[in-house]
Parts: structure tokens; sequence; C-alpha cells
């Protein structure tokens, strides 16, 4: 690895990177912890990664928290452990080995009911000390918390802060007792710490930093797209928006709706987007599997669809709450019958952001549905950005109100033109104007046909019109390291934080690059960037996927007839690592 | 005022004699005499026969798929609650596909108007049960008779305490005008039942037997008494009441958001600006 902790007096380190891992029962507060704590970091001004490890349940079982910070961007998990904050015996029996020989174990002994004598546990009694200060063992974690903080001699201005700002509603006596543990738990750890003396954290450089994961990066581009209407049946790990869109609904004027089922969710957005508002809908793949017929009405009824769907591994409920990216081809092929549709999967946050907000404009500009294609790893991890730059946001109104439409004599919802695109009026809206929408085969009008000549000229116009209008929208990949590499590892969504890292590594000694495709359907056209003839000139193109099948790579192969010199696919359920991606990449060099 | 001729559509593609011309008609006098146009209505379907009547009146259809026309409607009423929104559909598709929907539409009780075509029997497919054949039934798909009840659309939405229940009868075309008025001016969801004979494949409930059966509801009869309305829909064999079963008067599922309370969501502007600020939350 390249950055580690400075000690005093050991070689000279580059720069800091610092991983923090935090185990424990679903139910012992990890997230509120490790959120806590990802926030201080970031406010610090340290760049954050953080990703989460859960099991299907709401108690029990074993959890954990991930947080690595730096002064360098950051944007994948490493394998080895800085700092380990065990919650329970468990964490401490599965993490030890992962903890580096100079890291620390943070534990409270008389709560596991274990001592552990070697120099890297530090045994803090959280509970004890939240019984003693706080009155109440219910505050082991803000000691917990404030030992993690201690042992890094970070200061506790930023934990106060959030400590104020948690607990405003519980009133000063429950915030007061917060603060005296949180200090508790600071002094407690940074004046027993035998091993802490050379330690020195360096401060970051002063700068304001954001931080905001995957699903929270689509709410967010989804509100400032001017969606007006959000529905969608709750499942891990798509949850995370319609939490998002709820919580903004009455400031901001939205309706979101939590459905019945998928099918109502996909038809209500349908019904909202035809009446005249921005609409969207989101699941998992095995809600999505529900949404496929709605998927057809929104193609065969030209309704402009937003869908986000975020994926964890199946099939049928496969794990719940981990990590894949094998629905790909799922949803490329989803959909009775013929119709054009986007396919965008971000790689980071910032990409979700901005491609939802594209996602909204394709739909809208096209009349089609947009998926903005995710899974767990990105959904649910925390990135340090300095800004999302609003300059970059399109929006664009293509829907036909009443002045719109003055002078149009006689509107015809699917009327023939040489793009494909029809006249989008919003009914109610448009005068005497009458909107007429269905999912039989129909005329210029609207209504029911049966004949082959219709039936040809709406194929036409539906497909084959706008596809290549909207291939030409679409982005060429994205090439990072050397411009004209020997080795390629080329990857979608959510892996292009770890391959950058791996390619990072690997670029000291190697003409390396990674090609990431976070537009992945259509295919960008070849005119702009040829990345084919980039991809032949390499000697060796490693496709990266985290599913069993490679299914990125068919859709390559598929598009333009390339096939990569090899794959490294990792279906296990968990995302990569720098480590482990990068030991994968070592057996092809 | 609006004319009977405004709502003129295409040529219904009907078999001649079947119940859903006179559905037809009545829905287009109901809307012309309570004088709403055809710009103000929203005609929402699914399909079947009963699917393509928004395309045989003129008014903004969206005619979309089997059983799902609670969903649409109930967005479309969210996005712009100004339109009239009427939801049609079938036995089939309301109560068999869509079933979960129907439960659910009574729930959240939109200000729509359901009306279903109820002739016991699927047309389009040629046929088979639906969820209001009769017991024992023989179909080519049940030829030894059909071996589940059938549903009680109209007593399972009195039990869900929906807000407007009643049953009209397809050959009595001025009183199911009038039922049709009712449900909707109503305020909150509106279930019309419609006896509706399919003249190709149900042999049993036909004109004639609907004829010998139906009657009205006595005109003192009180539509707020909940247990008295179980008692009459439950009536079914030498007599059928038509009516208005079961009314309660609720909040609106539009009524339920803050954000459209002032205006539709249609007419809502966006601006970037004034979702800027969102982002200064996470720093």
């Amino acid at each position: 690895m390249t950055g580690t902790l400075k000690h005093k007096g050991s070689l000279e380190v580059k720069f800091l990177d610092y991983t923090l891992r935090i185990g424990g029962e679903a139910g012992q507060g990890l997230q509120t912890i490790g959120g806590a704590l990802a926030k201080i970091f970031s406010r610090k001004g340290y760049y954050v990664f953080t990703h989460q490890d859960y099991m299907s349940r709401v108690r029990g079982g074993h959890n954990f928290y991930q947080i690595r910070f730096s002064d360098r961007k950051v944007s994948a998990s490493r394998d080895m452990v800085d700092i380990l904050l065990a919650l329970d015996l468990n964490t401490i029996e599965i993490h030890k080995e992962s903890v580096r020989n100079d890291g620390f174990i943070l534990y409270d002994s008389e709560t596991i009911k274990k001592k552990f004598e070697r120099p890297e546990f530090i045994d803090v009694p959280f509970k004890k000390i939240a019984l003693d200060v706080g009155k109440s063992s219910i505050m082991a974690n803000t000691v917990a918390t404030g030992a993690v903080l201690g042992l890094l001699d970070l200061g506790l201005e930023n934990l106060n802060e959030i400590l104020k700002s948690t607990f405003k509603k519980k009133g000063e006596e429950v915030i007061g007792k917060n603060l005296a543990c949180a200090e508790a738990g600071y002094n407690y750890s940074l004046s027993n710490c035998p091993r802490c003396e050379g330690v020195e954290i360096m401060e970051p450089e002063e700068k304001k930093l954001m931080l905001i994961d995957g699903v929270q990066a689509i709410g967010l581009g989804a509100l400032m797209s001017g969606c007006k209407f959000y529905s969608a049946y709750p499942m891990t790990p798509s949850t995370g928006i319609l939490n998002y869109l709820a919580s903004k609904a009455e400031e901001h004027g939205l309706v979101v709706e939590q459905a019945e089922d998928e099918i109502s969710a996909v038809n209500m957005a349908i019904g909202a987007s035809f009446t005249g508002v921005r609409a969207m809908t989101g699941s998992s793949g095995g809600g999505f599997a529900l949404m496929v017929e709605g998927l057809s009405l929104a193609g065969m009824t030209e309704t402009p669809l937003v869908i986000a769907e975020i994926q964890r591994p199946g099939p049928a409920t496969g794990l719940p709450t981990r990590t894949e990216q094998a629905d790909l081809l799922f949803i490329l092929y989803a959909g009775h019958g013929e119709f054009p549709k986007v396919i965008f999967e971000p790689g980071t946050p910032k990409q979700a952001f901005y491609l939802t907000n594209r996602a909204f404009e394709l739909a809208e500009k096209y009349q089609i549905p947009v998926f903005i294609q995710s899974d767990q790893y990105l959904g649910d991890s925390e990135w340090t950005f300095e800004n999302f730059d609003f300059e970059h946001l399109i929006y664009n109104d293509y829907r036909l109100r009443k002045k719109d439409l003055e002078g149009v004599e006689e509107y015809k919802r699917y009327k023939y033109s040489d793009t494909g695109i029809s006249l989008l009026a919003v009914p109610g809206e448009a005068g005497k104007h009458l909107v007429v929408a269905d999912s039989d085969e129909h005329d210029e009008e609207g209504h029911i046909i049966e004949d082959d000549e219709t039936r040809i000229k709406m194929v036409r116009k539906r497909l084959l019109k706008k596809l290549p209008l909207i291939k030409k929208e679409i982005e060429a990949p994205l090439l990072y390291g050397d411009p004209s590499p020997e080795i390629v590892l080329v990857g979608h969504g959510s892996t292009y934080g770890v391959i950058k890292e791996v390619v990072d590594i690997l670029s000291r000694d190697r003409k390396i690059a990674m090609m990431h495709f976070s537009q992945v359907y259509p295919l960008p056209e070849r005119d702009r960037s040829d990345y084919i003839e980039l991809l032949e000139k390499a000697k060796l193109t490693i496709s990266i996927e985290n599913n069993a099948t490679g299914q990125f790579s068919k859709l390559v192969r598929a598009e333009t007839g390339f096939d990569f010199t090899h794959q490294i696919l990792k279906y296990d359920g968990r995302p990569f690592s720098i480590e482990n991606l990068k030991e994968e990449v070592d057996a092809y060099l | 005022m609006p004319t009977s001729e405004d709502y003129k559509g295409q040529v219904p593609a009907w078999c001649p004699g079947c119940g859903n011309f006179q559905i037809l008609s009545a829905v287009k006098q109901a809307l012309v005499e309570l004088g709403i146009e055809p710009w103000e209505v929203l005609a929402v379907s699914g399909i079947g026969q009963s699917g393509k009547l928004p395309h045989y009146m003129k008014c903004h259809t969206f005619n979309g798929l089997h059983g799902r026309t609670l969903p649409v409607a109930t967005a479309a009423k969210l996005a712009n609650h100004s339109l009239h929104v009427i939801a049609v559909a079938g036995d089939g598709d309301c109560y068999g596909e869509g079933g979960n929907h129907f439960l659910h539409a009574i729930r959240r009780n939109p200000n729509i108007t359901l009306i279903v075509h109820d002739n016991q029997i699927y047309g389009l497919t040629k046929g088979q049960a639906s969820p209001t054949t009769a017991k024992g039934t023989r179909t080519k798909v049940q030829p030894s008779g059909v071996p589940a009840e059938p549903m009680n659309p109209l007593a399972l939405a009195i039990s869900q305490d929906c807000s407007f229940v009643a049953r009209g009868f397809a050959g009595d075309p001025e009183y199911l005008k009038e039922l049709m008025k009712a449900a909707i001016t109503h305020k909150g969801f509106s279930l019309l039942d419609i006896l509706q004979p399919c003249v190709t494949f149900n042999k049993v409930n036909t004109f004639k037997w609907y004829r010998e059966r139906v009657y009205k509801l006595e005109a003192e009869y009180d539509p707020y008494d909940r247990m008295k309305a179980f008692e009459r829909v439950l009536e079914w064999g030498e007599k059928i009441p038509n009516g208005i079963f079961y009314k309660k008067d609720k909040d609106t599922l539009e009524e339920m958001f803050p954000t459209i309370r002032e205006e539709p969501l249609v007419r809502q502007k966006f601006s970037i600006e004034d979702v800027k600020s969102e982002i200064e939350k996470f720093y």
C-alpha cells in the first residue's frame, strides 16, 4: 500500500491513508458510530471512502462499517485495517488478522467478557464510562466514538457539533451527558494507549468536502432534475432513494408514494409521467422483475420514465444485503417486444448524481425509459467530493402546455416525425387538445389499430428513428492512466474506484490504464473516441466484473465483436478490495 | 356546455347487443349532464372489452395494461387532481389480475371513479371463468365446473370501508346514468360495479335473467349504515338489489399530501435554484 500511519522517527511517509473498521451485531449502532466518524473525518478535510457489510437481519449477526480516510482522494476499500473498533467478541475473532502490525483494536473487556493482552489491544470500558459519566449504558457508543478520536488525537470539536444536532430534540441534559461521555472516552484512550506515543496524525489542508453515498446521490440527482413523483416498494438496497426523496417531499413539492407492490410502483410512475410530471421508480432485481411488464408499457406508450435498479445478488432473494453486478443483461433484455432504452451505470456518487440528471433529460427528450443501474456496494458507499457542479445540470422541459400548442390545429400524441419524436402534451393543461395513449398498437392519435402498414410506421417511429439519435447522446468511456496503454483494465459501474486505485499502484512501472463505462447501453459510437481500436492495440485487456458470467464482456462482444483477453470475475456477494483486485491482476502480468 | 356529440369517439368494435353499449352511453350522458368538458376528463383503462371504452368516447385516455388501471389512475390523480379521473375495468381485469391494486386503491381513497364492467366471464380471451363467475359454472377451462367461490366485490369494498359502493345494470341505462353521476360527483374513491351481460359467452347471466331479478334499493335506504349495507349487498339470487349500498365521507388521497393542497402537482414550477440548498446538507 502506498500510505501508512506516520510514526515519529520512522521512515518518512508520503501521505496518510488510514482504515477504520467498526464491527458488531446489527442493532449495536454501527451506522451511527460510522456515520458520525465519516462525517468528522470529512469535516476535518480528509478524503473519505466508506463501505458497509451487513447481514439480512434486524438484530444480531455480524456487520461492519469501514471508513478509509486520507489526505489523498480514495475510492475503494482496503482489506488491512489500522483501527478495529470491536463492539463484540465476534468482531475480534473475525477481523484480528486484518489489523496491521502497528494497528489498534479498541474494545471493552467488561462487555465482551474477555481480556486480550497483546499490545495492539486497547481496553476501554465503554459501558462503565457511560454509566459513570452519562448515568446510562446507552451512551457506550458515544464513549466509543470519542475513544476512536482520542486514539487519533483529532479533537472533539466536530463530534460535539454532531452530538448537539443529533440530540437537539432530546434537550440540554441529554446533550450535556453525551458531550461528557465523548470527552471521557476521548481522554481514556488518549491516556491509556502505550503504543500511541509515536502516533501523529497529519492534519490535512483545510477544505470543504461533501460526503454522500450512491443512493443519496441518485435521490439528490432526481430532486435537482425536477422529479416530482416517486413511487416504489421498499427493497434493499434501493430503499435509500425512497427514504431520501420522501424526506424532501414536503419541502420541495414532491409526491412520494409507497406502492403495494412493484407492479403498482412502475404503473404509478407511468401514470404520473403521462399526466405531465417528471416521475421515477426504483427497486432491486427481484422487485424490478415485477416491473418488466410496466417497462414495456412505457416503451409502447412512449412515456418518459426513469428507473433506478440497485442490484443485489440473485437469483430470487439471493443475498439481500450484499452486492453484485449480475442484472445487466436482465435489464438490457427486460421488456417484451422491441423498444429503445438507455442504461447508465455510475461509478461514483458524483457520476450517479449527473447520470440521474441525464436520465431525466434523455427520458423526456426521447420519451423512453432510462435506467440508473447500480448496486449495494456503490449505493451504500460514502465518498467525499469537493463539490457537485450545478452548471452541468440539464433541465429542459419537453412537455407542452396550452401556450406551446397555440397554432397546433389538431394534436396527435403519436404524430409521425423525422426524428420519431412526437409532441408531448400535458393532459388537461393543453387547452382543448386531447391526449390519448395506448398500450395496444395505435394510430397517430393514439387509438387502437391492427393494420400492418401503421404497425410498420409506428415501429419505425418509436424504435428505428430514435435509436441512432439516442446513440449519438452516449458519451465515450472514461480513459484513466496511460493514454496508449499496453494493459487496459476495463470496468463498468461500481468497480470504477477499485480499478482506478489498482491502476494508480501499477502505473509506476507499467503502461496501464483503466477504461470505465458508465453509459453502458447503447454503447457509445466509435467516431468521437475509438475505444475499441485502443483496446485492440493493447497487449492485455482485462474485463473486471462483479458477476459470474462476464455480462458486460458479452454486451461488448455482441455490440462490437471485441473480445477481452482476460476476465476477472467476483461473485461472492462482496465488492473487490484493492488488495484482492491487485492480486488477481498481478496473476496476468 | 358539452353535448353528447362532443363525447363521440370511434365506432365501437363490441358484439352486437353487448351490455357495454349502454355503459358507454351512460358514461357519456352522465358527463354531459354534469357539464364536464372532454378535456377535463381522463379515462384510464386496462385490457379487455371494457378497456376499449375510452377509445369510443372523446377525452384524455390512457389505455394501459390488464389489471393495472388503478395504479395509473391513482398516480394521474395525484399528478393533476383537477382532472376528473375515471378508471374503467372489467371483472377479470379489476378483481383478478388487479385484485391487489383494487384493495389498495380503496385504502388510499383517491377521488376517482371506478367503473367495472362485470359480465362474470372473460370475453376477449373467449369464455373462461372470471373472479365473479358462479361456482360450478362449466367453461372450456373449467370443464367440471368452477371450483372456487365467486368474489363479492361490493361486500369486499364495504368491508374495507370504501368511500362509495354502488351497483348498476346495463339493461337500465337511465338508472345507470344516475348512479354514474353520483359516483363521479362523490368525493373519494367510488366503485360502480355494473352487471353487464356478455351476449356471446355468458349463457346464464343474460339480460332476461337480470331483468327478472334486479330491483332498486328503496328510497329510504340509508347508505351510511355499514351493517345494513353488508346485509343488502349479500342479497344475490332470486332478488338482486341495485343502487348505492354504502357511502363514507373521508379525506381523499390528494388531501393527505400537503404538497398538492394548494395547486395540482403538474402546475408547480421547478427551478434548480429552489433545491440547490439541499447540497449543503451533505457537508
